[in-house]
């Protein structure tokens, strides 16, 4: 018996093909092994929104009853391994149908395999990942996250090195060679082997990982709810301690959107004008005016669109760096006001803090000059 | 089987023999007494665009605001699509409104329509019911309103200019009961009634103000200083929530409408029982069930039953949605056989019959000793149904209730050329 489910996590418009190619894949070379395989996506998503995290299934089983069992829920929630395409999604994803932040490895088996493309260190991911509670492998494919528009795929072998990868920590799943039979091009075929030999997976402790209690809430009820579809403005201004002046504004506590984010704004105060541009152009109004008339970004309701820095007059005043390089959701004003020096050292290492990434496109031909640029 | 359901519906005060109170007596057709009814109501915003013979109300409103009778935004629009949305749109925030159409038109708002429903705003529409094109025809038929039937619009047919006028009063109190908030809309069958004058009381402001207060959407109603937004996306985990609020709201509807009624009773000194018409029922062994202006026909057929001595009642239906479950099985426990007539279709629904037949047997369904039900479809694209037609029905459920060769459980056609 060798059935079994592969989630994979990914960002709506840029990996959605990647996502959907990945469990093709899976099904593919399950039918080359005379198995029966079904690919989906997790239809509540919203994976026609930019870095908005989402989801795709591959299930395998050797018998329709056994993929009956499988399918009747409305996802797997034991799978034997979860694909996060993009190592920023390792700090928990807040799906457009889910309610709070959930641990990237909160579907996965015990035991199973959380499988990323990554240039971190194991450790760097696994203070990132939230404890489990149980033991799980984590499996790194070296490499920076893939990423598309909405219909394309940039073919640049992440799909067969995932899919290699995935013959080896769940050769149960699919054999290697069931994946190589479905591959065409040769060169794909061998970036594909070359992942199976060259992934690497260490056992995670059940306690090990990030300690943070993720938010989460309970859906009301009927009799709960307002009736008439109306929801509430959440009026006011938040208070924060020891800040005296200034707006922060009330927002939801229970849908913040910040998984979204692969690349957040870092703001020079030094240079900042004040000019108000990027709190009136944010489209999630996710700039808190601070008491001495400053916009810092909120961290917590910032999607990492890259509007301001777009928008901003100032040269190099925002810049938008890989999320990665961050490991908590902190004031950044706050953090100038405290040392004015230090965070301009802090703010130069941030800059500099590979790989950078994009966040959509931005004009036209924009796609082009990425593939053109990116060495071979 | 489940024992029948005790009616349980609270008993309304009918003053039956009292004459009406103040007002004037007009000589004015069905559309015009609608048109009376929106003055009364003194409606904020209402929205026009024109088909027969639903445009008969926009012309009297139109020129009871050309006579100074009368002050609203009367705005017409460019579709019934945008005629529905506009006015959808005052009354979330917080406008009395007024809309109407007919066949074609009314299903061309379709889906202004159904999330007029679904956002639980209060809108009242006038019906004048037609047929459904194709072919292309002015004719009363019921489909056009009962397309509807599933989406939490209040139903209401009425058979006289008078009780059009009296229904729509009533419509704006219970839609706009916070206890219901949904849209009604009420059915006025094309030419029969939207066309031919009769004389009607008219009744004084000071009685229409004392008995349907000032729309209130409360916390609610869309404005700058209660920021809210209504409307939202929303997924499955939302959405049977949202679904079982309506449902229940559709519920609490029908004590809202009694209530309605009582007072109204008490007030006007005339509006009848909520929900059904009784006529020659209290002894009756067969019964007729319909809905609309062919209750005239109808009354008379019976009448002239009477007179042969076949004990023949008639059930006129005036509340389709709420569905007067309680009040048809207890009209109906005693009788032998029903024939319902449609005027209207269901094509390929059970027995066949018309969407009226087919709640009626539903309703009956749980009742232990129900009677046999025979469907009739008459009337339709305006057609008239005669009292001959009539005298045809009953001899049928009479035959079907002593066990002669009409098959209850089939449904036929009335009127119709062979």
């Amino acid at each position: 018996m060798s059935t079994g489910s592969v989630e994979v996590v990914y960002r709506g418009i840029f990996q959605k093909t990647l996502a959907k190619n990945i469990c093709r894949g899976i099904v593919f070379a399950a039918k080359n092994e005379g198995k029966i395989g079904i690919a989906f996506g997790r239809y509540s998503d919203s994976p026609e929104r930019n870095g908005i995290p989402a989801k795709q299934f591959a299930v395998v089983a050797d018998t329709e009853e056994e993929m009956e069992e499988h399918l009747s829920r409305y996802e797997p929630d034991n799978n034997d391994v979860t694909i996060a395409a993009d190592d920023t999604l390792c700090k928990g994803v807040e799906c457009w149908a889910w309610y709070g932040l959930q641990p990237i490895n909160k579907l996965l088996k015990e035991g199973g395999t959380l499988l990323i493309p990554s240039t971190r260190s194991v450790n760097h991911l696994i203070g990132e990942i939230h404890r489990k509670g149980m033991p799980y492998n984590l499996a790194i494919v070296k490499g920076t996250a893939s990423f598309s528009g909405l219909w394309v795929y940039k073919d640049d072998h992440t799909d067969v090195r995932l899919l290699g990868a995935l013959a080896k920590v769940a050769p149960h799943i699919v054999s290697l060679d069931s994946i190589l039979a479905t591959i065409d091009d040769r060169l794909k075929a061998t970036s594909a082997k070359k992942a199976y030999d060259l992934v690497e997976s260490v056992s995670v402790g059940a306690n090990q990982g990030n300690d943070e209690v993720p938010f989460e809430f309970e859906m009301p009820g009927w009799t709960e709810m307002e009736e008439g579809l109306v929801i509430r403005g959440i009026a006011g201004q938040q208070e924060v301690p020891g800040r005296d002046g200034g707006y922060v504004p009330t927002r939801n506590p229970t849908f913040k959107k910040f998984s979204t984010r692969t690349m957040r704004p870092v703001v020079n105060f030094d240079t900042c004008t004040q000019c108000k541009i990027c709190w009136l152009q944010c489209p999630d109004s996710c700039f808190d005016i601070t008491p001495d008339g400053f916009y810092d970004a909120n961290m917590e309701a910032c999607c990492g669109c890259g509007v301001c820095e777009a928008v901003c007059p100032v040269s190099q005043c925002i810049t938008m760096v890989n999320e990665e390089a961050f490991t908590d959701n902190d004031s950044q004003w706050e953090l100038w006001i405290e040392d004015k020096e230090s965070y301009s050292g802090w703010l130069s290492e941030k800059i500099s803090e590979p790989p950078a990434r994009s966040h959509g496109f931005h004009h036209v031909g924009q796609y082009a000059e990425e593939i053109a640029n990116e060495p071979s | 089987m489940n024992p029948p359901k005790t009616a349980t519906a609270k008993k309304v005060n009918v003053a039956a023999a009292r004459a009406p109170r103040g007002g004037s007596e007009e000589l004015i057709s069905g559309s015009e007494a609608v048109a009376h009814a929106v003055r009364l109501a003194d409606v904020d915003v209402i929205t026009a665009y024109p088909i027969r013979p639903y445009d008969t109300v926009m012309q009297y409103v139109s020129q009871l605001i050309a006579d100074g009778e009368f002050d609203c935004e009367y705005i017409v629009a460019e579709s019934e699509h945008s005629q529905f949305e506009i006015v959808k749109h005052a009354s979330a925030v917080g406008a009395r409104v007024f809309c109407g159409s007919s066949g074609v038109g009314w299903l061309y708002a379709f889906e202004a329509l159904a999330v007029t429903a679904g956002l639980r705003l209060p809108m009242v529409a006038m019906v004048g019911n037609r047929a459904l094109d194709d072919p292309g025809a002015f004719g009363v038929e019921h489909n056009d309103a009962l397309a509807v039937r599933d989406l939490g619009w209040m139903l209401a047919w009425v058979a006289t200019a008078q009780e059009a006028l009296d229904t729509a009063l009533i419509a704006y109190r219970v839609a706009e009961d916070k206890r219901v908030f949904l849209p009604c809309a009420i059915s006025c069958d094309g030419a029969f009634l939207t066309h031919s004058q009769a004389i009607v009381n008219v009744p004084g402001q000071d009685m229409v103000d004392g008995f349907l207060p000032p729309y209130d959407r409360a916390e609610k109603q869309l404005h700058p200083d209660n920021p809210i937004t209504i409307a939202p996306q929303a997924n499955e985990d939302w959405v049977m929530e949202i679904r079982r609020q309506s449902d229940m709201a559709a519920r609490r509807a029908r004590d809202v409408i009694i209530e309605a009624y009582d007072d109204f009773n008490a007030q006007f000194g005339r509006g009848g029982e909520p929900f059904i018409e009784r006529y020659m029922m209290e002894d009756a062994e067969v019964a007729l069930v319909g809905m609309g202006t062919l209750a005239m026909p109808v009354k008379v057929a019976v009448r002239k039953m009477r007179e042969q001595g076949k004990k023949v009642g008639f059930v006129r239906v005036r509340w389709f949605r709420p569905f007067p479950t309680i009040e048809l099985q207890e009209a109906l426990s005693g009788v032998q056989a029903v024939g319902v007539i449609d005027r209207d279709y269901s094509f390929g629904s059970s027995f066949f019959s018309g969407v009226l037949a087919n709640d009626l047997r539903s309703a009956l369904y749980p009742m232990v000793n129900r009677p046999g039900i025979v469907s009739f479809i008459a009337g339709l694209g305006g057609r008239e149904v005669s009292t001959d037609n009539v005298i045809d029905i009953t001899n049928k459920v009479l035959d079907a209730a002593s066990g002669g060769d009409i098959d209850d459980q089939d449904t036929y056609w009335i009127g119709v050329r062979e």
